[in-house]
């Protein structure tokens, strides 16, 4: 199977997706002759011209407002906001808007846009190395898609541009270069499902984006201890598939969630709750979380790495709940 | 580039400054000033290239519109907001080669944020440098805001706001325009348009054929100027600056100007910008054109411009080593300001 790039898989979904479909088009800051801030659109301004890759003015709320209008017009848009940092400039948009088009005009118009976005840290300061993929996922009429690999990548991104509802799709910017296979045969991976991205018996790593990588790293470092990981990718933050989860819960019984933002009110806070509600009897330790600390991004490298979590802490947590195993 | 993009290849006639009410020691500091921005500019992109700066984006280009500017503001006095793009700027304004260095560096002694913020986002309490956030356009209400504060304060203090031309497509700066506008208040909206908002050149940035048009939809005066020449630039801020004083309210201006290197460390501007268009700019090199009009004003001679570029380098070499020096912000202090109580 020929390996590709995270960016290179996006890239070609995209491609793919405006070959098979005329009415898929792409708008954003710098995605033209720049390529995009993370290169992913790169080449598709020469293959399809400016009527369907449009650079747009510095104005997020007007291209998810655009995104939003092009959609109910009769297009399917991808539009790029160049990082979730500035989505908050589109926050009415995304969520009093297009969130719920379908919604409050009874099932009359819908906009099956999909907002493409990036997020991440690396000495970016406190501004531009934000998450806030919960934000998004609280909000019911929104699907949130945050893959890990290049293969979900391009399966989840083609199944946002197909899907009826709008998809804020987020890419975390660590992992634009790693390398994965990716089959040349058309595939879709769909909305809502989360992968077990490694069986195992004795603790379940709840993970998405970036961390399913660091939990992997960890994990491997555990089997050597003699601990059994089985990893959880959600893939898809809302709908959120908690069955994958309390079925593996229920072989483990045991948990640790990672993500790598805050963890207050966060995903880890959602999952453990649910689990909690439907596999209680099956835990035999506390569920523990492992996540950002609670200080805005600092921009030094020193307190940078101190703040995002890493394998260390994953490790440290799975060590406390197997410690407990009876 | 826009068609009517202002292309002098001198400042002239000689002399011309003192008509601006510039002294002749005056413009001669201006012209130490810009040197000195630019030898730090020229050092933080190759402490870049060695890797000790994570992040850089710099003045280079912007030297005279900034350097003109800050000569026509009270520092310390009046409120300044940058942007990302302002060293020569905040430079001219009173932060040291030194605390500039320290904010590259992100180490204890960067005076905007002691390493917390990305570089370029300037601040200084002592001088009323209030820092912006990272998304472009949202200091402009916040200016407009403080602007507020200054008239029912019955304080005779200017609030002076910049930011790109890519800036002026947000919702919020035309917000708070149109808000500064209405209540004709004491504020200088000054843009640096250098013709791209990273890749995207002006005519996919702004719908009209000038920033300063837009100063009409929002009931003040818009005015065009060589951002290249610091003699026009001090000029119209410095009557921005009486205007607002003088209850006259708001001004948009547009300062014509170009940057000469990427938009920053994480940028190629080869895939957007004809190498052409670059040479023709740098031809107009504000340091060149403004050297030759103090030797044309009998003000410059090479001996002292000799002695100038040495003494820039020798600060910026100072800064330099003083700044790798200084120690990182200590894990101790991770939560400090996180909260006030
Ligand atoms: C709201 C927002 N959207 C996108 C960005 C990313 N971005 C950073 S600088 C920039 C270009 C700004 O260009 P301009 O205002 O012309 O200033 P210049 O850098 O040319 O001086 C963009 C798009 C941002 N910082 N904020
Ligand atoms: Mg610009």
């Amino acid at each position: 199977m020929p390996e590709l790039t995270f960016r290179e898989a996006l890239r070609q979904a995209l491609r793919e997706e405006m070959l098979r479909d005329e009415r898929v088009f792409l708008m954003g800051e710098d995605i033209g002759a720049y390529g995009g801030s993370y290169a992913v659109t790169r080449g598709l301004l020469e293959e399809f011209g400016e009527k369907r890759v449009k650079d747009t003015p510095i104005a997020e709320a007007a291209i998810v407002g655009l995104a939003t209008g092009a959609a109910m017009g009769g297009l399917k848009p991808v539009a790029e906001l160049m990082t979730i940092n500035f989505s908050l400039l589109a926050a009415d948009q995304i969520i009093n808007h297009l969130a719920k088009i379908y919604y409050m005009f009874g099932g009359q118009f819908t906009a099956p846009a999909v907002i493409r976005t990036a997020a991440g840290w690396g000495q970016l300061g406190a501004t531009h190395s934000q998450f806030l993929e919960v934000i998004y996922s609280h909000v019911p009429g929104l699907k949130v898609v945050m893959p890990s690999t290049p293969y979900d990548a391009k399966g989840l991104l083609k199944a946002a541009i197909r899907d009826p509802d709008p998809v804020l799709f987020i890419e975390h910017t660590l992992l634009y270069g790693i390398r994965g296979e990716v089959p040349d045969e058309e595939y879709l991976v769909p909305i809502g499902l989360a992968d077990v991205k490694r069986p195992g018996r004795d603790v379940t790593i709840v993970a998405y984006a970036r961390m399913v990588h660091v939990a992997m790293n960890a994990a491997r470092e555990l089997e050597a201890e003699g601990v059994d990981c089985e990893i959880v990718d959600l893939r898809t933050l809302r709908p959120l598939d908690i069955e994958t989860v309390v079925e593996s819960v229920k072989k483990t019984n045991h948990v640790v969630i990672v993500e790598e933002d805050w963890k207050s009110f966060g995903v880890g806070a959602e999952v453990a709750a649910r689990i909690a509600e439907q596999a209680f009897d099956y835990l035999d330790a506390p569920v523990v979380r492992v996540g950002m600390l609670e200080v805005p991004m600092p921009y030094n490298r020193n307190l940078e790495r101190h703040v995002v979590p890493d394998e260390a802490d994953v490790l440290a947590a799975v060590r406390s709940v197997v410690g407990s195993r009876v | 580039m826009l068609k009517d993009q202002i292309l002098t290849e001198t400042y002239t006639p000689p002399g011309r400054h003192r008509e601006a009410g510039l002294t002749d020691e005056q413009v001669v500091d201006m012209y130490r000033k810009m040197v000195l921005a630019r030898a730090i500019d020229e050092r933080v992109w190759t402490l870049g290239r060695l890797g000790k700066v994570h992040f850089v984006l710099t003045s280079a280009g912007h030297e005279a519109a900034q350097v003109g500017a800050a000569f026509a503001l009270r520092p310390g006095y009046d409120w300044i907001l940058p942007y990302y793009r302002d060293m020569a700027l905040v430079l001219t304004l009173g932060l040291s080669p030194y605390e500039i260095m320290a904010n590259f560096l992100g180490r204890r002694d960067d005076p905007c944020s002691r390493g917390r913020q990305m570089p370029v986002h300037w601040s200084a309490r002592r001088l009323n440098i209030v820092s912006g956030s990272s998304p472009v356009g949202t200091q402009v209400p916040h200016a407009a805001g403080i602007a507020l504060a200054c008239k029912l304060r019955r304080e005779d203090r200017v609030t002076f706001v910049s930011f790109g031309e890519g800036a002026t497509s947000t919702g919020d700066w035309h917000e708070g325009l149109n808000f500064a506008g209405i209540h004709q208040l004491p504020v200088i909206f000054f843009c640096e348009n250098n013709g791209y908002a990273i890749s995207v050149p002006f005519r996919k940035q702004v719908a009209c054929d000038s920033v300063a048009d837009r100063a009409a939809a929002y009931r003040m005066v818009g005015v065009v100027v060589d951002g290249m020449d610091p003699i026009a630039t001090y000029a119209a801020v410095k009557a921005a600056a009486e205007r607002a004083r003088g209850g006259g309210g708001p001004t948009l201006i547009e300062a014509r100007c170009y940057r000469f290197t990427p938009h920053s460390s994480a940028d190629d501007d080869r895939t957007y910008r004809p190498r052409e268009e670059v040479e023709a700019w740098r031809r107009r090199d504000p340091i060149v054109l403004f050297k030759n009009y103090l030797m044309a004003s009998g003000l410059l001679n090479e001996d002292l411009d000799r002695e100038i570029q040495a003494w820039a380098r020798a600060e910026v070499d100072e800064a330099t080593d003083r700044a790798e020096a200084c120690p990182y912000p200590d894990i101790s202090e991770l939560y400090t300001h996180v909260y006030g109580s």
